[in-house]
């Protein structure tokens, strides 16, 4: 099909329209036994009109494989440390890097540095557990906003709250971004331990290790000691509050 | 980063018969499930090439032992690689169906690999997720099912920041969304509309193109018009609005791309993104009249502008298939655009359309023919009530070039009659740029074809040209007109017409 050069230079051109000719039509165009009448037509979707530009895209869809670049074949850097104050993360890729630093570094709570995955439930996490107007304010009004982006509620109480997760938004009863603020007090060892584990998985603590797991006994020490032990000592295998531990980490492939 | 490579996911080292026919089967499969409105097709990331020259799949099958050994080691291993390399090799087990069911059926497996997915450990998470994403992809829906449990989670990481871990989310979310209503019913009240928004700020294209395809999968349910289109989330013009005419702009923004992806060619990156992006736009035609008046005409008429200028530049494959749901979204948005009350300044009245239009065409042409079809369809909605769009055809010599199309099938030439019908209805200053011309030789031609309904549309044209220009039906009977009309004298649907043009052309 061959195109006059005009057309690759009017697409070349600025906006505009042909001043039509004029219009002028007969009676007897498209009368009996003719039809023709112009119309502009259209197809729902579902139309077999569309089926074959259909059929194309999903063999082109199911043609496509996004894969990730090799290791070989990522741009290597000179081996670098984590910049954030206490994290001995060592890197050799960017990539690594930037996902390392978006989940552990970047939402954090500068009163308690607990990781959050986003802003949003960072913002409410401070608004909850270190605003003390939130305390007062929640006794009198609705003060715990629904977790789910897109809803307005508010609730009276976090367990409130969580109900309204399970009920209308289909959220786990044990969703790990709604744990309720803990007082800390002394308990028994066991049952220190158990709650332990929870905090340690939930609102993204600077821990390893999730609610199921059942914690080693150092971090059992941590929390019993409560605000007493300056936030930047951790015991326990990779805890990472503050300072990692002193030996290097392996770098990441 | 992932790297976007048009490969396959059948070992290579079969013949191109082997090839052809297999891609026979697949068009086949793929027409009768789209006649059984079934017609689903998932996305798969995966970071290992297939082998080349071995038959079947690379996993490994994983048993109940080994798969209990692998969580067990990365939920409590001591060294973070060996936990690392436990969830990797997990990971490459589940890309078999049979380690896939395995998996499910394992009592606490899915629990643990939320919580390694809700772990601190940055690689670990974006490993569970690998995991989850392969079995997002598995056809058999009690796999797919199986993912649900983690779907709040996918969510609520759609508001981080860290774009490979997000741009997998989505692709596994997509994936999810289009296996079954069941799931959809769990993800609407999840609020997977207003976290698919909160995507749109994105600036990595990759985001982007991974949110195009989870939300087009979305739109595309069968339920979507009566469920999720006028659902609160959704609902509202301006939400709706924001959230996909954001997209556009964005992708046809110079900088967009300078910023995020400077090595890819912009082409490519269209091809990329549009594939995923634009048939959302194309499913979200439940409000037209709110999409004309806020500019859908012109901002779709610039979509295609680019498309036919990086259809000039590159080769790239896809291209064509972005085209397609631009097509289609602006030839039924002008169908609204007529019949509302629309603005003038809300019509589409850019001559640059039209040769945008005949560039993509000729692509079509080339690469691939099947979609002439809609491409001319758009051009019948352009031209059918626009005395400008037809001066167009006219003033920029593209008769010729409509005719070159004749030949390639009956449905292309119903479009290209019906198209120059359109032209010739307007009256005489138009017949008057359509003969003298090749118009008349071709029409001789296609009374020759077979199929009624190509031969109908030719004597339509023949009574405008007659009517509007007398001198052509001159010529015609000069060039052995009537006996090209003879043919189809005893032809039912034909005779009543045969007949007429017969009268008139030999008596005026």
């Amino acid at each position: 099909m061959q195109l006059p050069p005009a057309v690759h230079a009017r697409l070349a051109g600025g906006p505009g329209a042909a001043e039509p000719l004029p219009v002028e039509r007969s009676p007897k165009a498209g009368a009996a036994p003719f039809r023709f009448t112009a119309r502009q037509v259209r197809f729902p979707r579902e139309h077999e009109f569309f089926e074959d530009g259909d059929v194309q895209r999903h063999l082109y869809l199911q043609d496509v494989l996004t894969q990730v670049a090799g290791a070989p074949e990522r741009p290597r850097v000179p081996e670098f440390t984590c910049q954030v104050a206490g994290c001995c993360q060592v890197f050799d890729a960017l990539e690594d890097y930037e996902h390392h630093y978006h989940t552990l570094h970047r939402n954090v709570c500068s009163f308690c540095k607990r990781a959050f995955p986003s802003g949003h439930l960072l913002d409410i996490h401070i608004l909850e557990w270190h605003d003390s107007l939130f305390q007062i304010l929640s006794e009198r009004q609705n003060m715990y906003q629904c977790l789910v982006e897109g809803c307005t509620e508010k609730f009276k109480t976090s367990k409130d709250r969580k109900d309204h997760l399970v009920r209308r938004h289909l959220y786990p009863a044990d969703f790990r971004f709604d744990k309720p603020k803990k007082s800390i007090s002394p308990a028994t060892p066991r049952a220190t331990v158990q709650v332990s584990a929870e905090a340690l998985g939930a609102e993204g603590e600077q821990a390893e290790g999730d609610a199921m797991e059942v914690c080693s006994e150092p971090a059992g020490e941590r929390h019993m000691a409560g605000r007493r032990i300056p936030p930047t000592i951790c015991f326990g295998q990779g805890a990472s509050r503050g300072f990692k531990s002193t030996k290097k980490r392996n770098k990441h492939q | 980063m992932w790297l976007r490579r048009r490969g396959c996911l059948r070992p290579a080292g079969c013949g191109v018969e082997e090839l052809r026919r297999r891609r026979r089967e697949r068009e086949a499969a793929l027409r009768k499930a789209r006649r059984e409105q079934q017609l689903i097709s998932k996305r798969l990331l995966r970071d290992d090439a297939p082998e080349e020259g071995e038959g079947g799949c690379v996993a490994v099958i994983l048993g109940q032992a080994e798969i209990q050994q692998f969580l067990q080691l990365a939920q409590r291993g001591t060294e973070e690689k060996e936990r690392e390399r436990a969830l990797v090799s997990l990971r490459r087990g589940l890309q078999h169906p049979e380690t896939q069911q395995t998996f499910i059926w394992l009592e606490g497996s899915m629990r643990t690999l939320v919580g390694l997915l809700t772990s601190n450990q940055a690689l670990l998470q974006l490993e569970a997720a690998r995991c989850l994403h392969e079995l997002s992809h598995s056809e058999q829906s009690a796999v797919a099912e199986a993912c649900l449990p983690a779907t709040s989670y996918l969510l609520t990481y759609l508001s981080g920041h860290s774009s490979d871990f997000i741009e997998l989310c989505l692709y596994t979310l997509g994936n999810l969304i289009v296996e079954s209503e069941a799931v959809r019913r769990q993800l609407l009240p999840q609020g997977i509309v207003p976290a698919l928004a909160a995507c749109v700020q994105s600036p990595h294209v990759t985001v982007l193109e991974a949110l195009g395809y989870a939300l087009s999968q979305l739109l595309q349910a069968k339920e979507a018009p009566e469920k999720i289109i006028p659902h609160p989330a959704f609902c509202g013009s301006y939400s709706q609005l924001c959230f996909c005419w954001q997209l556009c702009p964005r992708l046809h923004s110079p900088t967009t791309h300078a910023a995020t992806v400077a090595t890819w060619p912009k082409a490519e990156l269209w091809g990329c993104c549009g594939v995923c992006l634009v048939p959302s736009l194309h499913h979200l035609q439940v409000n037209n009249a709110l999409l004309i008046t806020h500019g859908a005409l012109s901002t779709l008429g610039l979509l295609l502008l680019d498309l036919a200028g990086a259809v000039q530049r590159t080769e790239d494959a896809g291209l064509e298939l972005l085209a397609c749901p631009v097509l289609r979204c602006l030839s039924n948005l002008l169908t609204e655009a007529a019949v509302g009350a629309v603005g003038e300044q809300m019509q589409l009245r850019d001559e640059r359309v039209v040769a945008a239009l005949f560039i993509l065409l000729q692509f079509f042409l080339q690469k691939q023919p099947s979609l002439l079809p809609e491409g001319l369809w758009l051009l019948n909605n352009l031209t059918a009530n626009s005395p400008s769009f037809c001066t167009s055809l006219l003033s920029l010599d593209l008769i010729e070039p409509l005719l070159q199309l004749l030949p390639v099938s009956n449905v292309v030439s119903v479009l290209v009659l019906t198209v120059l019908c359109n032209v010739a209805e307007k009256g005489p200053a138009y017949c008057q740029h359509l003969w003298p011309g090749p118009l008349l030789c071709s029409l001789l031609g296609t009374l020759a074809f077979s199929d009624t309904e190509v031969v109908g549309q030719s004597l339509e044209l023949l009574q405008l040209l007659f009517l509007y220009r007398p001198e052509a039906a001159q010529a015609f009977l000069q060039q052995s007109g009537l006996q090209a009309l003879e043919r189809h004298e005893k032809e039912a649907q034909l005779q009543d017409r045969v007949h007429a043009l017969q009268q008139t052309a030999l008596h005026g």
